[in-house]
């Protein structure tokens, strides 16, 4: 009875599911990172150069940021191949598809479909920003980014890569929990109300920390525009220098 | 002073349906609107019974039990899949639209052959119990006992009525055709369950570890929406992708 097994369905998922979690842990990671402008110039200064391993090593290496970025990008291109294959992939699909959405209207379908929208915007979007990260990594700190996000205008890139990555993300990781681990028992409608209030109170905390983070970025690249590519040098080595 | 109840006056029902015969040729899809008076506790069942006795004789829908205990009146309401005899009208708007079950063959009007489609998915995942030396068994003799945690269970799962309302709520079997979908599913897990089915998960694995299967499976969740009797899909589905997924990798 049994046809020849094949383990590669079962591991094409797990690795869907797997690489998508990743990306998801570190794009959350990532903001927190980031967002250290909030806590002023001098945070952020320490953060980019503690990920060039300056506190290891005694100095800088931007390659690091280089190699975390190739990493991230090799994720994102496993994650994006092995979800692009339950994309719809015929126009017969896709109508099919559209007319059973319209008629349905039903919320899981329409956050999957989000899900699809927002991944198809990121194959544009992220190579974009990892370009600049793998190419550029020592053009990473309070001013080298403010100037970029505003003086090179990428705000817009960055705006955009904030709602949908964090679109993408949030819905990734509750569907990744109904997809392994839905609720069963007694309590499981009340928990799958549980977790699906929790991706929206997710998106929502690093939607308006990213947009505080990128309003801050925006400021501080307004105010240096006129020194545009002047790097930022620490208050406290600016005292040593006096 | 006691207050007089006053009955409001009963809703006049729209209810379009979707009128198609593909066995005619001279028929095309088209939506006939029947209007009638809304009575109490009325289901939907009632109300196509009432519109094929004094409109329209013609009108094709399926019903056995009236109870949604056969699955026979499953069909599109407003939009969504359901039962019509548990569709109690007044819990709908006054204009009503049905339409026949996707993804099913068309008989005609309201009328598909789940039959067809569900015996085509029973075989291809062989949903019944395979012992060794099944045609050496004695069926006279008692069959071992069973604890009652483990009947219930199994029990629970049994209770799939193969009305097709979660395959008509499911975008992936809208999409493909080769989705065996929950209910197939569930039958999985449920002859996996069952301690006189000697299969093991790799033969189960031989049967849904693939993208027609569990894996095709993308988690929009509207089997566990819309299954009109509440079972527990969603859960179902993620417990045999991990032993499916330990299965195979």
């Amino acid at each position: 009875m049994p046809k020849a097994l094949s383990a590669w369905p079962a591991r094409i998922d797990l690795l869907q599911s797997l690489s998508g979690l990743l990306l998801v842990l570190f794009i959350w990671a990532h903001m927190f990172f980031e967002s250290s402008i909030l806590l002023g110039e001098d945070a952020m200064y320490q953060v980019s150069r503690m990920f060039e391993g300056e506190p290891l090593f005694g100095k800088p290496y931007p390659l690091l940021v280089s190699a975390v970025g190739i990493t991230v990008f090799v994720l994102v291109a496993v994650h994006a191949i092995l979800a692009l294959r339950k994309f719809p992939s015929s126009s017969r699909q896709y109508r099919q598809l559209h007319r059973h959405m319209g008629a349905i209207r039903h919320p899981d379908t329409a956050l999957w479909y989000a899900q699809v929208i927002t991944g198809f915007c990121l194959f544009f979007l992220v190579p974009t920003h990892l370009y600049t990260v793998i190419t550029q990594p020592e053009n990473i700190g309070p001013y080298a980014s403010s100037d970029r996000v505003w003086s090179e205008r990428f705000w817009i890139v960055y705006a955009l890569l904030l709602l949908t990555v964090h679109v993408h993300a949030a819905i990734g990781v509750y569907r990744l929990a109904m997809k392994w681990y839905a609720p069963s028992g007694v309590n499981a409608t009340r928990n799958r109300a549980r977790l699906k209030l929790a991706m929206w109170c997710i998106l929502g905390f690093f939607i308006v920390l990213g947009t505080a983070s990128l309003l801050t970025y925006m400021r501080i690249g307004y105010q240096h525009a006129d020194r545009a590519g002047e790097r930022y040098v620490p208050a406290a080595l600016h005292t040593e220098d006096s | 002073m006691n207050q007089i109840a006053v009955k409001e006056a009963p809703r006049s029902l729209k209810i379009r349906i979707l009128r198609h015969n593909p066995h005619d040729p001279g028929s095309s899809p088209h939506l006939q609107t029947f209007e009638l008076e809304e009575a109490e506790s009325m289901t939907l069942f009632i109300a196509l019974n009432e519109i094929r006795q004094t409109m329209d004789p013609s009108l094709q829908f399926d019903f056995v039990c009236r109870a949604g205990i056969c699955g026979s009146c499953g069909m599109i309401i407003n939009g969504r899949p359901g039962l019509a005899c548990r569709t109690l009208t007044r819990n709908l708007p006054e204009c009503i639209t049905l339409a026949p079950l996707p993804a099913f063959e068309l008989i005609g009007d309201l009328s598909v052959n789940t039959g067809k489609w569900m015996r085509g998915m029973s075989e291809h995942l062989e949903t019944w119990v395979h012992q060794r030396d099944q045609d050496k068994a004695d069926i006279d003799r008692l069959e071992e006992r069973m604890e009652p945690d483990l009947a219930e269970k199994i029990y629970e799962l049994e209770r799939c009525i193969e009305c097709g309302c979660c395959i008509a709520a499911c975008g992936t079997a809208r999409m493909r055709e080769d989705f065996v979908g929950a209910v197939g599913l569930n039958q999985i897990t449920r002859f996996r369950l069952d301690p006189r089915d000697e299969r093991s998960d790799a033969d189960f694995y031989s049967l849904v570890g693939d993208e027609s299967g569990v894996f095709g499976c993308m988690t929009l969740l509207g089997c566990e929406d819309y299954c009109p009797k509440d079972l527990p899909l969603a859960a179902q589905i993620a417990f045999l992708r991990r032993r499916m997924a330990a299965t195979g990798s």
